[in-house]
């Protein structure tokens, strides 16, 4: 293999890398606060793409991504408040089987609003055919965008949950919700607030990958799928854990396109992803004691 | 015995509905009949599993499409140009291979139905035990998410390989002559004979678990369902008993997509979509997690009126929708909602609250 042909498989799997991580964050802020795994977290991907779209044709692209972003954030306040909310100590089937369906319906509620039909954003800067030269590989100046979009938001988020008061509740309510609610803390409305973000991280990621990946009604299951890989991999709940499982997990895949055949290439994280369930379901990063504990 | 007694009132039902149809003329509601019994087939197998065993499956359709794509293709793919080969010509000795003519009468060297669906259910039931061991050790999030995967690698090689027809799936499957005379197809004429032959199928699947969950099994899955570590502490075996209702029902998931494969005279990958999983975990949902009757019931309802097209393109959309609704309302099933013993509480409250109020 030539350096050249490394780079640009590297830099592949760096960009699908840093979209599973921020799909892995999103499934981490809904489980640490609620200990649910939100199934329709790919579908906020596929909302925020889709909008911004549609929103284009009338307004220019940067306010079309922040109204997208928060068009979904209200969609993520609105699941919480009609299908979580009310619920008391639901059991973890019921709400695995609720947020599918949640999945399904979000998915068919496109389907009925788009059509089947394969979209894209515009590329932010330059067209499909512009491109950076690093070390001789040629690359698309949006995956710039797309790995810096990524690390700003985990950026964010860090210092949101560590150094905001209100980031502070929420990972209260995260370790102990009892013992938030008991000093004063509104631990509804942290939920609700966790659903927002995920939606809005969620969001923006579908935006700013839709010129290189597309935007299509039924992205969000495979998302999902690479998403709580990773959040597994990295150890559920942990965001730098993340981070470094979905940069494994998208360079794996991009290399393993010169092994195996592409139809298989999904076929493959799944593979990875049982491997770890079976024989390490705590995680690459997390110790077992980790895993019970959720600190973001 | 009495079990068998408990579904003689199915079987008048069913008799009953093919009367009713001949009678008023419409005997091709049959068709769709016969293909709600298979999926209901299927749908009872995972209700022991996710009712009584408490494990939840989003993969069942890939059972189904390893027994319908398995027997279809060993059916389909004619064995001619390996006829040289030392396998080939030792399987042909023993009787397993079925020798033919297809549509422009070229001759056809094919593995017998009957040898092809025990093939077929054997490897799924092989595949179950494989994916079953460690996958049924998890438990919540991970169990789903892990089913789901297996599902969907299942669905990923019915996709890529080209034996299994990949986007096309297989066509022009043969009919499966169960003895002669007998035989599960597509034709118009076998229609009526067809309709019995699902039935009697899903009769006997319906025997076999009524009895299953009422016996010392049933007992220790019920067990395993309220306290996996209680009923550990009982001496229950709970790992293996977790293992045989998995393996269980990926055989009648394997058995009806066998059956539904030859009377549909083929199968797609779309039989073995996340989408088809889905729909079967939201049709036990509704009937009742823990209510084989109402699994079947609703297997047979839900089923007939999306195959007669009732909710257009909005199918899936309504499956989504079932499932939110059931699982916020209620939980145990749709059967589980005393709507009389309700209605009379509103009506005894409304009273009341007149006579307070006067």
């Amino acid at each position: 293999m030539t350096t050249e042909l490394f780079i640009q498989y590297l830099m592949a799997g760096i960009t699908y890398g840093s979209i599973y991580a921020i799909v892995a964050i999103g499934f981490n802020i809904i489980y640490n606060t609620t200990g649910i795994i939100n199934f329709a977290q790919g579908e906020f991907v596929m909302f925020g793409g889709m909008i911004a779209i549609s929103l284009l044709q009338f307004m220019p692209l940067p306010l079309a991504i922040a109204s997208s972003v928060a068009i979904t954030m209200l969609i993520g306040a609105l699941i919480e408040i009609c299908f979580i909310r009310w619920l008391k100590s639901p059991s973890v089937l019921r709400m695995i089987i609720i947020t599918i369906g949640i999945s399904i319906l979000s998915r068919e509620v496109a389907v009925h609003i788009w059509g089947e039909s394969i979209r894209s954003l515009p590329y932010f800067v330059g067209n499909e055919i512009s491109s950076v030269a690093i070390l001789g590989a040629r690359v698309s100046p949006q995956v710039f965008w797309v790995v810096a979009a990524s690390a700003v938001m985990v950026v964010c988020l860090g210092i949101f949950f560590k150094a905001t008061s209100v980031g502070r509740e929420m990972r209260a309510c995260a370790s102990n919700r009892k013992a938030a609610t008991l000093c004063g803390i509104n631990a509804q409305n942290m939920v609700t607030l966790s659903f927002v973000l995920s939606a809005g991280i969620g969001a923006l990621a579908g935006c700013v990958m839709s010129p290189i990946t597309y935007s299509q009604y039924d992205m969000g299951t495979g998302l999902a799928i690479k998403g709580f890989t990773v959040a597994i991999l990295g150890g559920l709940g942990s965001s730098g854990g993340a981070v470094a499982a979905g940069l494994l997990l998208g360079i794996l895949e991009a290399f393993s396109v010169s092994v195996v055949p592409l139809a298989f290439q999904d076929a493959i994280s799944i593979a990875i992803l049982l491997t770890i369930l079976f024989v390490r379901p705590q995680g690459l990063f997390g110790s077992k004691e980790a895993a019970g504990l959720s600190e973001f | 015995m009495k079990k068998l007694l408990s579904v003689l009132p199915l079987l008048t039902v069913v008799i009953g509905i093919h009367l009713l149809t001949s009678a008023t003329d419409t005997m091709y509601y049959l068709t769709q009949m016969t293909m709600s019994a298979y999926y209901a087939l299927l749908i009872i197998g995972l209700c022991v599993l996710m009712g009584y065993a408490g494990q939840i499956s989003l993969g069942h359709a890939g059972f189904f499409a390893i027994g319908g794509y398995l027997s279809a293709a060993l059916t389909t793919h004619s064995l001619i140009p390996y006829q040289d080969t030392a396998i080939v010509s030792f399987l042909d000795s023993a009787g397993i291979l079925l020798a033919g003519h297809d549509l422009y009468g070229e001759a056809l060297l094919v593995v017998s139905p009957w040898i092809a669906c025990l093939v077929a259910v054997c490897t799924a039931a092989i595949i179950a035990v494989i994916i079953g061991i460690p996958v049924l050790k998890l438990k919540g999030h991970y169990l789903a998410m892990a089913t789901l995967g297996f599902g969907i690698i299942i669905y990923r090689v019915a996709l890529a390989l080209e034996y299994f027809g990949e986007a096309d799936g297989i066509s022009e499957v043969p009919a499966f002559v169960l003895f002669t005379g007998l035989s599960v197809s597509g034709n118009l004429g076998d229609r009526v004979q067809n309709y019995y032959i699902a039935w009697g199928l899903l009769l006997i699947g319906m025997v076999l678990l009524l009895n299953l969950i009422d016996s010392r099994v049933g007992r220790a899955l019920r067990g395993i369902h309220g306290s996996d570590e209680a009923a550990n502490a009982m001496g229950v075996n709970t790992s293996r008993f977790k293992l045989q209702t998995f393996v269980l029902s990926a055989v009648f998931a394997a058995v009806a997509g066998v059956f539904l494969t030859h009377y549909n005279g083929g199968i797609g990958p779309s039989e073995a979509g996340v989408m088809k999983s889905v729909r079967y975990v939201a049709i036990v949902a509704v009937g009742g997690m823990a209510h084989l009757w109402g699994a079947l019931l609703m297997g047979i309802i839900l089923n007939f009126l999306s195959l007669r097209g009732v909710f257009g393109s909005y199918d899936d959309a309504v499956f989504g929708l079932i499932l939110i609704v059931i699982m916020l309302f209620a939980p145990n099933g749709i059967l589980s909602l005393n709507i009389r013993h309700r209605l009379k509480q509103y009506f005894r409250r409304g009273k009341e609250d007149r006579e307070g109020g006067a």
